[in-house]
């Protein structure tokens, strides 16, 4: 270990921060389209809404079914098909990533509205609310209260799976790290080097979950 | 969309054979790295559950590193930097002589990462059946792995059983990531047809039934026996 070269990754810091840019976008941009269509998904079928809700919960248990991976080579190949033309492997793996996260984020979610008592809804309804005021008003915001600690843990699993992008080799804080690994020659460091900042996010995020968790519970 | 439909292809030699030979890795990596992952993840469970602080320590620093990193960075750790740290007999070893590098890798790294999320699971299933157990046991005379062995870890794996399977099912989705090192899992096996044939839209959906045939057997099994198995007085949660 006497010879690990701190160098090789201080003279790329600019090159791998622009992997991580990659990284940081892919991850808020899936986080916001999987909860906008989790949230979808989980009214529908909380809602019970006929043949909705049973495609909902199709597509829940269907996609909690499949590796991520073959998600990802999925929609790389299907995107230019169906759309005619050639899109960047940014689009089609974002795709992948709102689908996929999606019906993860339906469950978390519907546990959250689940969590908020009926007799809140009851009485929002009594008061002459409709149903589309109600979940706005009374449900919603206590729900994602609740959450919230679920959503970022959620979210940090999620920026840990972007790095699965390697497969249609989109250039992230991972694939940039490669090169340079490659490049060099100088694997240990850039692994290293990636597994020390991946951790130093995730586990100052997870102490962030469980602190919220905390002060939400008292 | 332009597009030449050629389902047969699925059915002939040798894709066939190929998606046959896919699914046999990807079983094999998933059921290998979860023997690994049960075991060590019991251990770290029941040391995250112990009294002594020592073993919780170790516990808890465990299941932090192995989860707070990529499994793919894991597995690129594994694979690519491990050996090198190692002494120069048994790196060379690793690198050069070790039977199905890809495939031994893989299994470790997947077992390892598991590991810590299973760990999570046991400690939980031990926290559900409360303090009172525990100290009856040890009022009985029953020593501290006596209280584990008879008492705490029989309840705890009733009460798991669905954590416990949703984690298999990771485990089983996770193999995929094997492709990266080499391994021909079926994944990787339906990218090869795609790449042979140009029938991308075949090769995956057969890849996506399959996978999706083993989720929900596993399942419907699983729920079966958790039936059967259900621990009398606990209130079942409905999922």
């Amino acid at each position: 270990m006497g010879d690990f070269d701190f160098a090789i990754i201080y003279n790329n810091i600019p090159f791998l921060f622009e992997g991580m840019k990659t990284t940081l976008l892919l991850t808020v941009a899936a986080v916001i389209g999987g909860i906008v269509i989790g949230t979808v998904l989980a009214i529908i079928r909380i809602a019970n809404v006929p043949i909705l809700a049973w495609i909902a919960a199709a597509y829940v248990n269907f996609f909690r079914s499949l590796p991520l991976i073959l998600v990802i080579f999925w929609l790389y190949f299907l995107v230019p098909l169906v759309l005619g033309r050639p899109v960047g492997a940014f689009s089609s793996v974002l795709i992948a990533f709102v689908l996929f996260e999606a019906a993860y984020y339906s469950e978390i979610i519907r546990a959250g509205i689940a969590s908020v008592s009926s007799g809140q809804v009851a009485a929002a309804r009594a008061i002459g609310m409709t149903y589309t005021q109600c979940m706005r008003f009374i449900v919603l915001p206590q729900a994602f209260k609740a959450m919230i600690p679920v959503l970022l843990t959620q979210a940090i699993i999620l920026f840990q799976d972007t790095s699965l992008v390697y497969v249609v080799g989109l250039k992230d804080f991972l694939v940039s790290a490669e090169l340079i690994a490659n490049r060099d020659q100088k694997l240990i460091e850039m692994f290293m080097f990636v597994a020390v900042v991946y951790f130093t996010i995730c586990f100052a995020g997870s102490l962030l979950s469980s602190h919220l968790q905390r002060k939400l519970s008292t | 969309m332009q597009y030449n439909w050629d389902w047969g292809i699925l059915f002939r030699d040798p894709y066939i054979w190929w998606l046959v030979d896919g699914l046999k890795w990807t079983l094999m990596i998933a059921m290998c790295a979860w023997v690994l992952a049960f075991v060590l993840g019991s251990a770290l469970g029941i040391m995250r559950t112990s009294i002594n602080p020592y073993l919780r320590l170790i516990g808890t620093t465990y299941v932090e590193i192995f989860r707070n990193i990529p499994l793919l960075v894991q597995l690129f750790l594994w694979y690519f930097v491990f050996p090198e740290l190692l002494p120069e007999e048994a790196g060379r070893w690793v690198k050069r002589e070790m039977p199905l590098p890809g495939f031994t890798t893989t299994v470790w790294a997947l077992g390892l990462y598991t590991a810590s999320r299973v760990c999570e699971q046991v400690r939980s299933g031990i926290d559900a059946i409360g303090i009172g157990q525990r100290n009856a046991g040890r009022a009985i005379g029953l020593s501290e792995a006596k209280v584990y062995i008879h008492v705490l870890l029989p309840n705890a794996y009733r009460i798991i059983i669905a954590p416990l399977t949703s984690e298999f099912l990771t485990i089983f989705k996770n193999s995929s990531l094997a492709l990266t090192i080499g391994v021909i899992e079926l994944t990787s096996m339906t990218r090869q047809i795609e790449e042979y044939t140009f029938q991308g839209f075949e090769a995956f959906t057969a890849a996506t039934i399959i996978y999706s045939l083993v989720t929900f057997t596993v399942m419907g099994f699983m729920l079966h026996l958790e039936k059967r198995l259900h621990v009398p007085g606990r209130i079942v949660v409905e999922k």
